[in-house]
């Protein structure tokens, strides 16, 4: 057993598990809408879009969160834009629009020498390279995120569960849409440093799938999901240090470890409870809805 | 004089630029009980959704209550959904779905008031359902999700009721129980509008009917509209219409056996017959 306390004497060590299990709470918060509303790839898109826009920022020399921010914000309107318009093509021009932002980072970033160090960090996450100010920020956009859930609850539920009718029954959907992409791209910028632009889809969709194995209950699954968030960040992150892995992959391994216990464990429970074996990723959300139960 | 509840003008309408029913005329009184009838693709959930201000309208003037509707101010109709549309994993309990309906009107916190929390549980008892409160949505019988979503809509006391289709894949039990139901709120005075493809077992039993295909194909009583000729118009194939003392039966004539096609359908027919029973 390794001593889990002495890391903790250093600052930086402190600082990025902070930092970590913010970012897990965060992730893990967000994702039950993005989960709920079948828009997984949306977080994929974004973090590589999100991506390009912060190199450029670096080597035109412009502040991080202002690069990226304006990128990120630019691009999740884009997104949900085309994915409200249910053209078909819309997820291709997604696709599209997003790898070519990521290609310019990576183009740019192999330009310049020495920095292949920053890359990795940049791809899987590094947790060194957490300072006071991005403790401010992800505190901030997760206090934010909070207060505009907590705020927006029950038009939240209704738009993520039917999309359909709530407008007709007076849900501003066009401005909380907009609402949720800017938090959106707010969640991925914050959580760039510590997961790296390919593990934070994951981040994002795997602490509510857990939490919907546990849960029928909308209310539970956002608190749920955000503290299995939290609780994964933490443990991935001491992993990361002991292990020396990258800090985004250690989380990602942490929560899949966790999705896969709790998926043994809940279809053993179904299947001791009905006598036979039952899928138990039946709870979760499928491509298409599932055709109504008649008696 | 009263004022229409609904009043359409030479409405043309779709989405994404493309009309789906066009030149709409239509006036319809408070208290009154139409169906929409027509085949699937003919514009019936269009003309509802046009009702709430959710399709483009590219003519004419959608009127409810004698207010133009619009995107921003919206009268308080109750709606309720074609059921395919909803996901019946969504982790939402009965009590909370009905609750949505007052998702705008019920303060800032993210929890129920205690007035929407018993207002729910008086109309879920009303509707039969009452032990299903705190059920997940998945555990519903077609008949149950119907009510549910029914509840949901006269949570905000509506005097108007859109429903799309409230009978489609229900048995004819089911069917019957939610005619009733609509019925019985019809007589309190809520003006009902339903969207349906079943002739026979539905649209023939109300006092008006639109036959609706890319427009109005015809407007009345089932009586006056139910003719071979607009039926063929409406929904585009031969059919015979039947009449017994006040019941008008429909019924197709698909040509699949010549010999069917000799004598057509006599008013005995098993095919009449069987749809007689509603
Ligand atoms: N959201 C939509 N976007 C574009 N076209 C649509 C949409 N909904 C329906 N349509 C088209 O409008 C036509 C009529 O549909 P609808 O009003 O749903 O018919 P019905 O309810 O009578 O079956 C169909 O051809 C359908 O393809
Ligand atoms: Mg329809």
């Amino acid at each position: 057993m390794p001593d889990l306390i002495y890391p903790l004497e250093f600052a930086f060590f402190r600082q990025g598990l902070a930092a970590a299990t913010m970012v897990g709470a965060l992730t893990g918060l967000i994702g039950v809408f993005v989960v709920l509303r079948r828009m997984s790839y949306i977080g994929h898109g974004l973090s590589h879009a999100v991506f390009g826009g912060a190199v450029v920022g670096y080597v035109a020399g412009i502040n991080f969160y202002a690069a990226a921010g304006l990128w990120g914000f630019v691009s999740a309107l884009l997104i949900n834009q085309t994915t409200r318009r249910r053209q078909i093509g819309a997820d291709a021009a997604i696709g599209i629009v997003t790898t070519s932002s990521f290609a310019v980072g990576v183009a740019l970033i192999s330009r310049a020498s020495s920095v292949t160090r920053n890359f990795d960090a940049a791809l899987f996450g590094n947790l060194l390279g957490v300072s006071r100010g991005d403790l401010w920020v992800i505190a901030g956009v997760l206090v934010t995120t909070v207060i505009v859930v907590f705020f927006t609850y029950k038009q939240l539920l209704f738009m993520t569960f039917d999309p359909d009718v709530a407008p007709a029954y007076g849900v501003a959907t066009g401005w909380l849409d907009a609402l949720f992409a800017l938090v959106l791209a707010a969640t991925i910028i914050a959580s760039i440093r510590i997961m790296g632009v390919t593990m934070i889809a994951a981040s994002i969709v795997i602490p509510p799938v857990v939490a919907r194995l546990l849960t029928d209950r909308f209310a539970v699954m956002l608190v749920l999901s955000s503290a299995l968030g939290a609780v994964v960040a933490f443990v991935g992150l001491y992993i990361s240090y002991f292990a020396d892995i990258a800090s985004g992959a250690a989380i990602v391994l942490t929560s899949a470890t966790l999705f896969g216990v709790t998926l043994a464990a809940v279809s053993a429970r179904e299947w001791v409870r009905s006598g036979r074996p039952r899928a138990a990723l039946q709870a979760l959300p499928a491509a298409e809805p599932e055709p109504p139960l008649f008696d | 004089m009263t004022e229409p509840i609904v009043e359409l003008r030479h409405v043309t309408a779709g989405y994404a630029g493309r009309p789906v029913v066009a030149d709409v005329n239509c006036r319809i009184m408070p208290g009154e009980f139409v169906g929409l009838v027509g085949p699937s693709g003919a514009g019936k959930t269009t003309l509802l959704r046009a009702l709430l201000g959710m399709v483009d309208v590219y003519e004419g003037e959608v009127l409810v209550d004698d207010q133009q509707v619009n995107g921003r101010r919206r009268p308080s109709i109750g709606y309720v959904p074609q059921l395919e549309t909803i996901d019946w994993q969504f982790p939402v309990t009965v009590d909370e779905v009905v609750m949505l309906g007052r998702a705008t009107s019920s303060g800032p916190w993210p929890w129920p008031r205690a007035s929407d929390r018993r207002d729910a549980r008086e109309l879920l008892e009303q509707l039969g359902i009452a032990e299903l409160a705190g059920k997940h949505i998945r555990a519903l019988s077609g008949g149950q999700q119907q009510r549910v979503f029914l509840a949901r809509a006269l949570i905000r006391n509506p005097r108007l009721l859109l429903l799309d289709e409230p009978t489609s894949g229900v048995d004819i039990k089911t069917r019957d129980d939610i005619m009733h139901l609509l019925v019985d709120l019809n007589r309190t005075g809520v003006t009902v509008i339903v969207s349906t493809h079943e002739i026979n077992a539905l649209a023939a039993h109300l006092p008006r009917v639109l036959c609706i295909n890319g427009g109005v194909v015809a407007d009345g009583h089932p009586r006056d509209v139910f003719t071979p000729e607009i039926l063929r118009r409406t929904f585009g194939g031969e059919m015979v219409v039947v009449r017994q003392g006040t019941l008008t039966l429909v019924a197709d004539r698909p040509h699949l056996f010549d010999e069917f096609d000799e004598d057509g359908l006599p008013d005995g027919s098993p095919e009449a017959a069987a749809d007689a029973r509603a």
